[in-house]
């Protein structure tokens, strides 16, 4: 019997609503809703100007939990805050530092993270508009609000925490109708959190690729994919005398300062829209089917987001790889096929245990091959980006009319170990120039084209042909920069009226 | 063709000559984490059989946690280490740096408590050259020239290849024939060279049988005794297991931002760990047993490209030193470290809690092979932890993944196939 029907990933259950040891009272409401409805939004950079009236504006203001809301409210607002924004607001070292050491370093704190996370050349922190040196923020005001709704609601909270805060800067959005700005329809996969906590906490084989990501990926305080609790800050109780934070699940009588709470990765990414549409126009010599088809392959889908992989498949997110192990009907490294080869814990074959022994021990040649990419469910984004600019539409873009404008996405993503997320995908599946055998190119989209370590090149593109040798693009152009970036804690809602209390 | 060998120069460091031995290390790299292959003390770059080479100071802070076994910390020395991997015998390796980097190497070992100033330099290294306890090579048989001549080819040909779709089995073959043509002409013209794989030596071949012989016989004799002991060791083992205590507080920050500025700076990275083996007899005997079956299956099962499901070691090995009361690891990996890590954990945990599990501090595992390395962020900690900063490495051919080398190899071994058949001539051209 074969293990997996090649091209469908395990059914998941049915999305359910959080189980009752899950308080969504106490979760900011962006780690369950993308807040689609809210269709404007503006993202807030702060500095602390006053310390005890920024705590004082965090420790009263309203912040949307998880819990449902019917009908959805006319805006929603959330808190994330930096580790410098921690030390800031007065929090006692010993408690920041309890926090995980990507976090404590911030994005742009050191070389070596620039040179894993590919912020180099013109991307290099120091061109940053924020996140760097003087220009980190200390924390984050999202605000989401229905149409019509933002401005007044804005300025109202400009105003709010002026006293405590000082603005570094305003992150604009664009709604472009859920297309990200070189046109292709976005935030199709995503994770779906297993809220009503029905994958055991356990450490067991995972012999399908599933979306059902365990909360405790996403969420500090919850179990995670290997059934264990990711490092956080845990306090004596004596430290909050309040009681105002919930009790740590697996620490019994400790207080938990990061259940509920998620690690917020902002980037701010250029979009060179003239430029991506004219090189894609280059290389199809001016045809435009053909300049379609290789857009759809850098992408792995095509622009109103049907997976190349599988034309037919009904449904966006759900398939998986598997019957197209050589990339001839998607590329290898395709952008989508990169950021999540939807692969399960080994290589697929027959269910026996015999058949997996061998696995196991690396013994079937042809399943080591199909088993240079790391298991995929333990590096899972949960994405909650918003565009910014004017929309350049494919006629402008190919005019070259739009060359200067700034326009981009505001990416972002929660996880729960910065490390093992988020920068091992941007590392070793978007930056890397070895990612599933290929070399000589990184990621088609997000790539920086710089010389890679050893002084491998990165700017090409393969397409594997059924026949012959791969179809290669050299010489891609970089089409995003990286404008600014931080990591931040987006935490429990009690957390945070903790953190304000401290 | 020509097996692999290695060697590992362990001596200890001369009272307060740290400071000046990392100063005059330090002279040998590009950047931090890289050595200038052409640099003026050791020029690595000139010895075509060297694969990889590294020195490090074998300075353990965590020497200490050995208390927590009830052991009295013993006063052990901080080690200067100069390891490398060869094409050919290690000596005849060394005897080439010495006579080509003498003087320089001299200097370097003058920071050495024992070193004698008058004394024969090879000799000396060579009585310094531990014995290693496991061994391990992901290709044995590649050399160095094989690697580089190989390369060239893949640039050419990849170059040269006409990348239109294939129609028919005559088209390809047509299209191969022609790239062979054009190799022959790059050979005869000085541009590209396929040197022929030497005679596998005798004397290794021999070494090998003969192993491999007493390895079987051994193991059938003591099977029995083990089958008939298991009980008593599956027993003495959870008792140990429950017992022996977990050793993983964060590592330093300090620490953790020295070794990652000396990563990523190529395709590959080096990885140098220290640890002090558990205390008592039962853990002696399983961690020598260990590693005497790594070393067995490495240099009899696992010469081909893997280990187990890790596909991404190009070279690794198990050292024991102080008599036995500290491991060194060393190895050579394609990848970032938490890839590499993650490698660990999720293809190999089994293999990495047999052996290290018989170390101080391990997170805990159950029957020798569950848990440990699988409780994720107890196994990161106790491994960067445990990790020393390797002040130079120097690697041959950078730029190079085991992927590209095993790829490169499959496309000279396509070019001097004889008598392909359709399907293997399409399958060569889709590796260009």
């Amino acid at each position: 019997m074969a293990e997996a029907p090649m091209n469908a990933p395990a059914p998941g259950p049915k999305p359910a609503g959080p189980a009752s040891g899950v308080d969504a009272g106490d979760i900011q409401g962006l780690v369950r809703f993308g807040f689609k409805h809210h269709t404007e939004a503006v993202f807030l950079l702060l500095r602390v100007r006053d310390a005890a009236a920024a705590r004082a504006w965090l420790a009263g203001v309203p912040v949307t939990s998880a819990v449902d809301a019917n009908p959805v409210p006319d805006s929603a607002l959330q808190i994330a805050v930096t580790s410098e924004g921690l030390h800031a607001l007065g929090v006692s070292a010993d408690i920041v530092g309890a926090f995980s050491q990507e976090f404590l370093d911030g994005m742009a704190g050191d070389p070596s993270r620039a040179r894993r996370l590919g912020d180099e050349g013109p991307s290099d922190p120091k061109y940053w508009i924020w996140g760097s040196g003087e220009r980190v923020p200390h924390c984050a005001v999202l605000l989401y609000a229905l149409p019509g709704c933002l401005e007044a609601r804005r300025l109202a909270i400009e105003a709010q925490c002026a006293a405590g805060f000082e603005l570094l800067e305003r992150l604009g959005t664009t709604d472009m109708g859920g297309k990200e700005p070189f046109g292709f329809a976005d935030g199709i996969s995503q994770p779906q959190l297993d809220w009503g906590l029905t994958r055991p906490a356990s450490d067991r084989m995972q012999y399908q690729y599933t979306n059902l990501s365990c909360l405790g990926e996403f969420l500090l305080g919850y179990p995670n994919e290997y059934g264990l609790y990711t490092p956080r800050p845990l306090l004596e109780p004596s430290r909050d005398a309040g009681g105002l934070l919930p009790r740590a699940p697996e620490v019994p009588g400790c207080s938990d300062l990061g259940r509920n709470g998620s690690y917020l990765v902002v980037r701010q990414l250029r979009q060179d829209v003239s430029g991506f549409w004219r090189a894609l126009d280059r290389y199809a010599a001016g045809d435009a089917a053909e300049r379609e088809r290789l857009a759809a392959a850098m992408v792995g889908r095509t622009r109103p987001g049907q997976p190349i992989v599988d034309p037919s498949a009904t449904t966006l997110n759900d398939f998986t790889y598997g019957a197209d192990p050589d990339g001839v009907r998607c590329p290898l490294g395709a952008h989508i096929r990169r950021t999540n080869p939807r692969n399960a814990d080994l290589p697929d074959g027959p269910s026996g245990i015999l058949s997996r022994l061998i696995r196991i021990l690396g013994f079937d040649a042809a399943a080591r091959g199909r088993d240079l990419v790391s298991s995929t469910r333990y590096h899972r984004l949960l994405r909650r980006g918003r565009e910014y600019g004017t929309a350049v539409s494919l006629d402008q873009a190919l005019g070259g009319a739009a060359a200067a404008t700034d326009v981009g996405l505001h990416f972002m993503c929660l996880n729960a170990n910065n490390q093992r997320q988020f920068e091992f995908v941007q590392n070793a599946w978007i930056v890397g120039n070895r990612f599933n055998g290929l070399h000589d190119e990184s990621d088609p989209l997000l790539g920086n084209r710089r010389a890679g370590p050893g002084g491998t090149p990165s700017d090409g593109f393969s397409m594997p042909q059924s026949g012959g040798p791969a179809r290669r693009l050299s010489a891609v152009p970089q089409f995003v920069t990286v404008a600014g970036g931080a990591y931040f804690f987006l935490p429990g809602i009690r957390a945070l009226r903790f953190l304000a209390s401290a | 063709m020509t097996p692999q060998s290695q060697f590992t120069v362990v001596a200890p460091i001369g009272k307060d000559r740290e400071p000046a031995l990392r100063q005059l290390l330090a002279t040998m790299n590009k950047v931090p984490g890289v050595a200038d292959p052409n640099n003026a003390s050791v020029p690595f770059g000139e010895f075509e059989n060297l694969h990889f080479a590294r020195f490090a100071l074998l300075d353990d802070p965590t020497q200490g946690d050995i208390e927590a076994y009830g052991v009295r910390r013993p006063e052990l020395p901080s080690y200067l280490a100069f390891l490398g991997d060869c094409d050919g015998p290690s000596r005849e390796c060394l005897v080439e740096i010495v006579r080509r980097a003498g003087p320089a190497l001299r200097e370097i070992f003058r920071h050495c408590a024992d070193f004698e100033a008058d004394g024969d330099l090879l000799s000396w290294m060579m009585a310094h050259d531990l014995p290693v306890a496991a061994n391990y090579v992901n290709w044995v048989g590649r050399t160095v020239v094989q690697i580089k001549e190989e390369r060239a080819l893949q640039r050419a040909l990849a170059a040269k290849v006409d990348r239109s779709a294939v129609t028919s089995g005559a088209a390809a073959r047509q299209r191969r024939s022609e790239l062979i043509a054009f190799v022959r002409e790059e050979i005869a013209a000085g541009r590209l060279s396929l040197t022929p794989p030497s005679a596998t030596p005798l004397g290794w071949r021999l070494a090998k049988m003969t192993n491999l012989a007493a390895g079987v016989v051994i193991t059938l004799i003591a099977l029995p005794v083990l089958l008939l002991i298991s009980p008593l060791v599956l027993v003495a083992l959870r008792f140990h297991e429950d017992r022996d205590p977990e050793i993983c507080p964060r590592p330093d920050a300090a620490l953790l931002r020295e070794l990652q500025n000396l990563e990523d700076l190529d395709v590959s990275n080096q990885y140098t760990a220290l640890g002090s083996a558990k205390p008592g007899a039962f853990r002696g005997a399983l961690m020598t047993v260990v590693l005497a079956a790594i070393q067995f299956s490495c240099r009899h099962v696992f010469t081909r490209g893997f280990l187990a499901r890790v596909q991404s070691i190009h070279f690794a090995r198990w050292v024991s030193i102080d008599d036995r009361q500290r491991v060194m690891f060393v190895s050579n990996y394609d990848g970032g470290h938490q890839a590499y890590m993650d490698d660990f954990i999720n293809k190999a945990a089994f293999g990495l809690n047999v052996v290290f599990s018989n170390g101080v501090g391990w997170p805990h595992t159950e029957w020798l092979i569950t848990k440990g390395s699988r409780r994720e962020h107890y196994f990161k900690y106790f491994q960067r932890r445990h990790q020393l900063p390797t002040q130079v490495w120097y690697k041959a051919y950078p730029g190079l993944t085991l992927i590209d080398l095993s790829r490169n190899a499959r496309i000279r071994e396509g070019l001097e196939m004889a008598n392909p058949s359709d399907a293997e001539v399409l399958a060569w051209l889709k590796l260009l």
